[in-house]
Parts: structure tokens; C-alpha cells; sequence
């Protein structure tokens, strides 16, 4: 018999399949609640329903259901994984075959790669679909997703506010419930601050960890994949099938990769959290530095052990960063030339002039501006001055958590002086801009991991905390975000409009 | 071309490409000739989110340079991006090494024309990768590119200015050339750019200790130009310092059709190419076996090869170096001898009498079409008297016409055994003289050449086979005046 509404409560469970984390489609999977085309299509149906947020660069809808029917099929055969038949996007920097690979860059607009990232075929081969890839501020360079040739992207949980950057779509579409994870890249705080802002999970783990194969280069020795997903499960289950060796890129580290869920329930009794004086200053407001805290007291009450520890070189980090990645930058986007893909200005009367406008053109003006920067700081004359005390500064930084490391197994601290700001609000002043990256650069010029999960709502914005741990210690921080997450369900709440 | 008031000083820069098997950073293939764009991947491209992976290949081919140069190899080298716009580099940036190369400081005997050695300090050597290729031809109002050259790996030997002339350059050019031949790691072919060489030209008042003002002459691909390009140079330099000119710095092309040097770009024009350390590679660390596993590899030196001839085999100084200027040349010669145990016989015959007929025949001695087991055959053959040395040469040429498969066979066959019974030479001796009275008189008179008449005349009578030396004794004492 039907129900007495007169909907069936296989539809009511289908419409609100959204709401679940991705460890729970997974069980939905497994337990034939819906096929991976039913999800698949709710979540692409979802995407065009929001579309205004503009977390999407790309849908890629025939895709997606071609993949999901695989998926099925496999699931039909006994063939399937945990991640087989899920739903993600995939930031428009990870190469996709036959799919536009942008990097949020009009130079990028006509450029379909003809490889899949390693992390793309990663997951595909875990069975994950692709239903779309994800805004981004251009070429990673930005904190607002502002910086994008297709425009902002909205935060869900404000409409006028901005979702963080540069993996703002990534964050914002997982906030919204129009993906259950998408993956992200951080170079200098990319994954941690837009989640941070939108009140989602995300990781980044140990330089190395994750290929960066197919990957489009912002700066090459920050840059590191990594996943937003509602939860720290969700995360784990990401990360685990995205990580690992690849013998194509050089950087990419030899070392087995641990069963991050597996793990997930470990006591952390004992466990030492560091407290760094220096996140806790100056600069950070008070919404964010209370809510922050109490996490951490959150942490002691699981019977964590807070420690005071400090990282003297955190404010270098922002001139060692803006001194670094500009300067890998300005080699790695000197391939985007116009001559053999991307955009080509009209009737170059020259060689020099069809570079000048092809990058004129299709690059935009804080890439532009950190090119410039860039090349300035490796430029005869000033490469000692600059580029060479840059990399002491960074050896200094990489020193402190050493340092710290040896009191504490991790640390905890705010990944943004402040929630998210509204658009246009930074936007003219890229200083300003940059110094509200203090807490997360340093994580990345030291190669470590670091997870910022939802702590609380500020006026309604989402406020984040960061655990950030020695190299290879992702499975403690999933874990102790994980326990974090048991007790508080600040990683539950959606915002009304997309709930 | 440098005159009394002036001295020239050079320095040279060869890139010789390492003939590995895939290119420096990718997989694709470094063949030569294949249609345009048909070996370039990915990677060479230049293509978003591709990265480097450092072939070792052309670490052991880098390390086995170091070795034959006896250089200093870098435990630790790391590669830099060299930045700049160019069609033909897709990257934008070259990958190179600047601070910290593969091979170090290290020295090299050039021998010269006149067999005088001449020491030349290496500066360094490094790995890069070529850039592909601009096209102008067929393409109007455009260019085309060609970058299945893109990625190849090249061995950038760079050497001190300590050359003086345009004779030592070319010198020191064969010299490298010969040896990264020998040790397998370049095959040397200039037509195909396999080897490139840039002069670094300069000139000074003869006495002064001061480099003067230099000029980089771009892609030399042979030692003919090599040689002309700087000795034009040299005297276009000459010429503005005495007309109270300067010489700028600035990169300049050679052109063989005008036989000129051309400027290329001047260094206001020059690219600062904001060098930084490649983040996308880790930097390369040799240790103590690896090096030794690259030397296990090696043949043995030249330098030690010359030495063994020398003091071993009793072979000439230049007689030695002849032979080990070419590794296959001083395989073939070391096979002849353990053949025949002949090893001054072997020099000789290796060098000019197996020389001059593939020369001839414009062979290299790979395909020479008798084997160094023949030749010792013959070489045997006239150590202990079988044959003449004339005889033997026509054994030579009937092993190479493939007439026989061994200098025995031939000899047999063609019945080439030389006479010596003494009763057998005395009456073809007895007949040549009874034969030419009025030869005997003239010698008898005092006209000591006649002498060579009746050799002649006995060698022709006995088919070359009597033996020469017997011929003479009882010429002479039958002819005593």
C-alpha cells in the first residue's frame, strides 16, 4: 500500500538525499536505497536549480550519467567500491579528458586537455562520477573567488558574501549540497580558508602526498590537492583514493597510504594540542578567536592536553609567500603564450605583439599582477634580495612547527582572522587581501597537512578552525577532527535556502 | 689568424646531445627525421598540469663525461628554469642546470696538428633540454613549429678561455667529439645537430693579462666553420680595435654562404632569464655506486689505451694516438693483434694500408669487409716469412675483393708462398743478369741504381715471390766489383 499522503517515501528519501554526507550515500549505495544515476541526477538537478551561486564552471551532465549507469553496472556485477557511483566536481584546474579545463581563466576558456589529472583518474577508477568542475578564482591566485573570468561565486550561506578562494566553487557547491564532495587544491590556504568560510571540511595534506600530475601549476612547491567534503569521514574516504605515488611527478612521495577511515574513532586521550600565541593576536577578531577557542576546549574535553606553543616566524610568512609563489608563478603561467592552445588575440601583427595580447587578453589582472611580482623578484640584481631570502624565511617558518612539533602533536588555530567578507569588499586592495592569509601560508612553505572544520556561526557565518600536524599525520587530524565532529553538528547545518 | 700585436682567447661551448634512448624529461622518443610533431607528448608540449620526470639515462651518460674527463662529478646537481619567450620552447622556460651542474671543473689534453699536447680547462658541463624548431619554410606569412626536438637531452661542455687560435678550437672540438664518441654517449652527427659548438671570441694586446671585450658565435655545425667563423671574427675585431673601434658584446651568426659574422642581439638585448631552482625536480644526488656502476660501464679510456699501446706494445707515440682517436679503429687494431701477436705490424696496416682502402671507399673501419682476424692472418703470414710485404699487400686486396676467406686460403690458392731456396733465387738471379749485360756493366762501372733494375726484373721473373732479402745477398755477391 501507499503512503497515507499519497507520496511514495522512496521519492521523500530521494529528495532529500542531498542532506546526507558522502559516508552516508555510500551506505545508500550499498544498500540499493537509489542508483548512482538517481543521485547522480538529483545532485546535476540540484546544479541547475542553484546555478546562480555560480559554483560551477562546467556541468558535464551526459558525463555524469554515463559514468553513474558504469557505476552501476559495476555495483550490479559485485564490482563496487565505498566510493563507486558517488557524485563530485572537480576544481577547474584538474585536467578532465574531453572536458574544458579553464582554471577560472578566460587564457583557458577554448582548452579541452586530452589527459586526465592523476587524481582524475584516481577517482574515476574508484568510481567516482564527475558531475561538473568547480569556479575557482583564476589560476588559484586569489582568496575571494573574485578573480574569475566567470565571475564570483556566491556563498550559500550569504548570497552578497564571498566563499573564500581560490577554491571557492569547491566549497561553496559542497555548502549548498550540490555535490557531496568536490576536489580542491591549496597553495596557500585554498582549501582551508573557503571551507573555513562556508562551513564545510576540508583537507590538505602533506606536500607530496597527492599527485600533481595534471594539476594546472600555480606555485609548484606550495601547490597540494586536496578534498571539501561535509565531514572528516567524508574527507577520509576522498583523500585515501586520491592519494599516493605517481611516478610522473617527481615531487610526489614513495610512502604508503594509510586507511584514513580506518583509523576514525581512535582515542585521543593524551593527545597534546598546541596553542599558538601568535594566531591568537592581533588582526584576529573576537568572533572568530572564541569560537576557535572553545573548539579547542571542545578538544580538551575529550581529554586532549592544551599546550601554549609558539611559531615566532608566522608574519614572515606572508612576504616569503607572496615572494615564492608569485616567482614559480610567473615561470609556471609563461606557457600560456597563445601560440599552440588557449587564447589567441586577433591578427597579431608580430611575435611580440601576439604575446603581449594573448596575455594581455586572457589573463587577468591579479594574475597579471603577481606575474609581474614575480618576475621582478627573480630579475638580475634582485633574486638575493628577494627570492633568496624568501626561501631562508621559509626555512625559518618550517624550523618553528619543528619546534612546536616537539611539545604538541598538533595544533589548533583560526584559518581566517574573520568570516567570510562581502563581494567587492577586499577586491581593490590585494594587500589587504593577502594579510588575511597569515594563518594558513605557513602550513604551506613547511609541506604540512592541515584540516579546517566548521566551529560555530558568527551573525550566521560560518566560523572555521584549523588542525594543522607533522608530515604524513592526516590520519590523526582526520581522526581528531572526526572526534570533534561526533560531539558538535556544526558540520550538519545547511543554509536554509539549499537545505 | 691572430697577428703579432693581438692574441686571440676562446672558449667553447658544445652541446652534444646524449644519445638516450627518450628524451630528458618525458617519454617520448629522440629519433631524428620523424615527421614534425610526431614525438612530442604531453610534457614536450608544454601542455597545463604536465610535469617533468628526469630520465637517468642521461645522468649515466653525464657521469660517464665526468669519468672520461677525469672532471669533478656533482654529488648533488640541481636543474633551474631558464626563462624566455620563444616559439619553439614551450614552457617558456628551458630546463637547465646553473649552480649547480653534473660535472664540475676538470682538464683535457687536446693534441694539435703539430702532435703537441695542449692542456684545456673544462669549466663545467651540464644538462639541459633542446628546444624544438622553428619553420619557415612553407608557411606564408607564418611560421610552423617542430618540436620533436623539444626535450632531447644535451651535455652543455663548457670550456675555459684557454684557446688561442682558431687551429686549437678545432683542435679541442674533434677532441671532445672523439670522445663522446668513444664513450658511446653522443653520436657525433653535426649534420643533425648532434653536436653544436658556440665560440666565445675575444682578442688582446699580445702581453696583457685583461680578457678583452667577447663575442658569442652561435651553432657552429661543423669544424670547418668552426675554424672559419672565429678566424673571420678574430680579424673583424682587429680591424675595429685598430680603427679605434670597440667590439660590443653580443651574440653573432655565422654565415658560410657570405662568410660572415652576423650580430644576432646585442647584450642590451639579451634576456635576463631570472634562472630559479626547477621546483617540479628534486635535486639529483650521485653517491659512490653509482659512479662506479657508470664506470663499470665505460670502455677504457682513451687516455689509459694510449698508455697501454705505448708501453705494452711498443707502439709510437703517434702512431698510438692515431689509433685510439676512434674507438672502434682502436677495437679493430687490438683485435688484429691478438690475432696475429704482430702489434707493430698491426699499427701499421690498420692505420695505412687498411686506412687508405676505406677511405678510398669512403667506409668507416665497422664496415670494413675484412675483419681484424683476416688482416692478423696476413700479418702472421709475413712476420714469419710466408709473404712479402708486396705479396701481402695483394693478399689484402683479395681478401677485401672476397676472394678467400683467409690470408692462408689466398695464399694457397693463388700459390703467393714466397721462395726461399736459396738454389730456386740463384738461378732466376742467374738468368736476370745473363739476360741485361749491359746493366751488369753499368753497375760494374760504379752506377749503384742499377741495383733496383735486377730487383725488378728477379721480383717480375719469380711472380714477387722471391724473398727480397736473399735477393739482394746474392745479387750483391754475384755482382762484386
Amino acid at each position: 500500500m501507499g503512503s497515507r499522503c499519497g507520496v511514495d517515501p522512496t521519492t521523500i528519501r530521494q529528495a532529500l538525499m542531498h542532506q546526507k554526507t558522502l559516508t552516508e550515500l555510500a551506505i545508500g549505495l550499498e544498500k540499493g536505497e537509489f542508483s548512482s544515476v538517481e543521485l547522480t541526477q538529483h545532485y546535476l538537478d540540484r546544479a541547475t536549480a542553484h546555478a546562480s551561486l555560480n559554483s560551477f564552471i562546467t556541468v558535464t551532465p551526459d558525463l555524469a550519467i554515463s559514468q553513474a549507469t558504469a557505476a552501476d553496472a559495476r555495483r550490479a556485477s559485485g564490482d563496487a567500491g565505498p566510493l563507486t557511483g558517488l557524485p563530485l566536481a572537480h576544481k577547474d584546474l584538474f585536467c578532465t579528458e574531453g572536458v574544458r579545463t579553464s582554471c577560472g581563466s578566460k587564457m583557458l576558456d577554448n582548452f579541452i586537455s586530452p589527459f586526465d589529472a592523476t587524481v582524475v583518474s584516481k577517482l574515476g577508477e574508484a568510481g567516482m562520477v564527475t558531475v561538473g568542475k568547480a569556479n575557482m578564482d583564476e589560476f588559484a591566485m586569489g582568496s575571494s573567488n573574485e578573480n574569475s573570468f566567470y565571475g564570483a561565486v556566491q556563498n550559500p550561506w550569504a548570497t552578497d558574501r564571498v566563499p573564500g578562494g581560490s577554491s571557492g566553487g569547491s566549497a561553496a557547491m559542497v555548502a549548498a549540497r550540490l555535490v557531496p564532495a568536490a576536489t580542491a587544491t591549496d597553495t596557500g590556504g585554498s582549501i582551508r580558508q573557503p571551507a573555513s568560510f562556508c562551513g564545510v571540511t576540508g583537507i590538505k595534506p602533506t606536500y607530496g602526498r597527492v599527485s600533481r600530475y595534471g594539476m594546472v601549476a600555480y606555485a609548484s612547491s606550495l601547490d597540494q590537492g586536496g578534498v571539501i567534503a561535509a565531514t572528516a569521514e567524508d574527507c577520509a574516504m576522498v583523500l585515501g583514493a586520491m592519494s599516493g605515488h605517481d611516478a610522473k611527478d617527481s615531487t610526489s612521495i614513495d610512502r604508503p597510504v594509510e586507511d584514513y577511515r580506518k583509523v576514525l574513532g581512535a582515542d585521543i586521550a593524551g593527545l597534546r594540542v598546541g596553542i599558538p600565541k601568535e594566531y591568537f593576536g592581533e588582526g584576529l577578531s573576537n568572533a572568530v578567536g572564541e569560537r576557535v577557542l572553545a573548539a579547542a576546549k571542545e578538544l580538551e574535553a575529550l581529554g586532549a592536553v592544551l599546550v601554549d606553543v609558539s611559531l615566532p616566524n608566522t608574519e614572515l610568512a606572508i612576504s616569503s609567500y607572496y615572494v615564492v609563489a608569485p616567482a614559480e608563478a610567473s615561470s609556471n603561467l609563461s606557457r600560456f603564450d597563445g601560440v599552440r592552445y588557449g587564447h589567441r588575440c586577433e591578427d597579431p601583427k608580430d611575435l611580440e605583439d601576439l604575446y603581449k595580447r594573448s596575455r594581455g587578453e586572457g589573463l587577468g589582472k591579479e594574475v597579471q599582477r603577481r606575474i609581474m611580482v614575480g618576475a621582478y623578484v627573480l630579475s638580475a640584481g634582485y633574486y638575493d634580495a628577494y627570492y633568496l631570502k624568501a626561501q631562508k624565511l621559509r626555512r625559518l617558518i618550517a624550523q618553528d612547527f619543528t619546534q612546536a612539533f616537539e611539545q604538541c602533536d598538533l595544533i589548533v588555530g583560526p584559518v581566517a582572522p574573520t568570516t567570510a567578507f562581502k563581494i567587492g569588499e577586499l577586491s581593490d586592495d590585494p594587500v589587504a587581501m593577502y594579510l588575511a592569509d597569515v594563518y594558513t601560508l605557513s602550513t604551506n612553505l613547511a609541506g604540512l597537512p592541515g584540516i579546517s572544520m566548521p566551529v560555530g556561526l558568527a551573525d550566521g557565518l560560518p566560523v572555521g578552525a584549523q588542525l594543522l600536524g607533522p608530515h604524513f599525520s592526516e590520519a590523526r587530524l582526520l581522526n581528531v577532527a572526526h572526534q570533534f565532529q561526533q560531539q558538535t553538528d556544526w558540520h550538519q547545518k545547511i543554509p536554509a535556502a539549499f537545505a | 689568424m691572430s697577428n703579432a700585436a693581438w692574441e686571440t682567447v676562446i672558449g667553447l661551448e658544445i652541446h652534444a646531445q646524449m644519445a638516450t634512448k627518450s628524451k630528458i624529461f618525458s617519454g617520448a622518443s629522440i629519433a631524428f627525421g620523424a615527421e614534425p610533431n610526431s614525438q612530442a607528448c604531453a610534457v614536450d608540449l608544454g601542455l597545463p598540469g604536465v610535469l617533468p620526470v628526469f630520465n637517468q639515462a642521461a645522468l649515466v651518460s653525464a657521469v660517464k663525461f665526468g669519468l672520461a674527463t677525469g672532471a669533478e662529478i656533482g654529488r648533488k646537481s640541481v636543474f633551474a628554469r631558464k626563462n624566455y619567450f620563444y616559439p619553439d620552447l614551450p614552457k617558456g622556460y628551458q630546463i637547465s642546470q646553473l649552480d649547480h651542474p653534473i660535472v664540475g671543473r676538470g682538464m683535457i689534453d687536446v693534441v694539435q696538428e703539430d702532435g703537441e699536447i695542449k692542456q684545456v680547462g673544462l669549466t663545467r658541463a651540464h644538462l639541459e633540454e633542446d628546444a624544438g624548431k622553428s619553420l619557415h619554410e612553407n608557411f606564408v606569412g607564418q611560421s610552423g613549429i617542430d618540436l620533436n626536438r623539444a626535450g632531447t637531452p644535451l651535455l652543455e661542455i663548457v670550456s675555459e678561455p684557454d684557446i688561442r687560435s682558431a687551429k686549437e678550437a678545432v683542435a679541442y672540438a674533434r677532441q671532445i667529439h672523439a670522445l663522446v664518441r668513444y664513450i658511446d654517449i653522443c653520436d657525433g652527427n653535426m649534420q643533425e645537430g648532434s653536436f653544436r659548438v658556440d665560440a666565445n671570441v675575444s682578442i688582446r694586446p699580445r702581453g696583457s693579462d685583461t680578457l678583452g671585450t667577447r663575442t658569442e658565435i652561435k651553432n657552429l655545425n661543423s669544424f670547418r666553420f668552426l675554424e672559419r667563423a672565429i678566424n673571420i671574427e678574430v680579424e673583424r675585431q682587429i680591424d675595429l680595435l685598430e680603427d679605434g673601434g670597440r667590439v660590443s658584446q653580443e651574440t653573432r651568426l655565422y654565415d658560410p654562404d657570405a662568410d660572415e659574422t652576423r650580430s644576432m642581439r646585442s647584450k642590451e638585448e639579451a634576456n635576463d632569464y631570472r634562472y630559479f631552482p626547477d621546483p617540479d625536480l628534486l635535486p639529483v644526488h650521485v653517491d659512490d655506486a653509482f659512479i662506479d656502476s657508470c664506470r663499470e660501464q665505460m670502455p677504457e679510456l682513451p687516455k689509459l689505451r694510449l698508455a697501454r699501446f705505448t708501453d705494452e706494445l711498443a707502439l709510437g707515440e703517434s702512431e698510438a694516438r692515431q689509433l685510439i682517436n676512434d674507438r672502434a679503429t682502436a677495437d679493430f687494431f687490438e683485435a688484429t693483434v691478438a690475432a696475429s701477436k704482430q702489434p707493430r705490424h698491426a699499427a701499421n696496416w690498420v692505420i695505412n694500408e687498411l686506412g687508405a682502402r676505406l677511405q678510398k671507399a669512403d667506409l668507416g673501419i665497422e664496415q670494413s669487409p675484412v675483419d681484424a682476424e683476416q688482416l692478423g692472418g696476413v700479418l702472421q703470414r709475413l712476420a714469419d716469412d710466408t709473404i712479402s710485404g708486396k705479396i701481402a699487400k695483394q693478399v689484402l686486396d683479395a681478401l677485401w675483393a672476397g676472394e678467400g676467406k683467409s690470408a692462408d686460403e689466398i695464399i694457397e690458392a693463388k700459390g703467393l708462398k714466397q721462395i726461399t731456396d736459396t738454389g730456386a733465387i740463384e738461378a732466376i738471379v742467374d738468368e736476370v743478369l745473363a739476360a741485361s749485360p749491359e746493366q751488369v756493366e753499368e753497375y760494374l762501372g760504379g752506377k749503384d741504381k742499377v741495383i733496383g733494375f735486377f730487383v725488378g726484373k728477379i721480383m717480375q721473373a719469380s711472380k714477387g715471390k722471391a724473398n727480397p732479402g736473399q735477393v739482394n745477398q746474392l745479387l750483391k755477391a754475384k755482382l762484386k766489383r
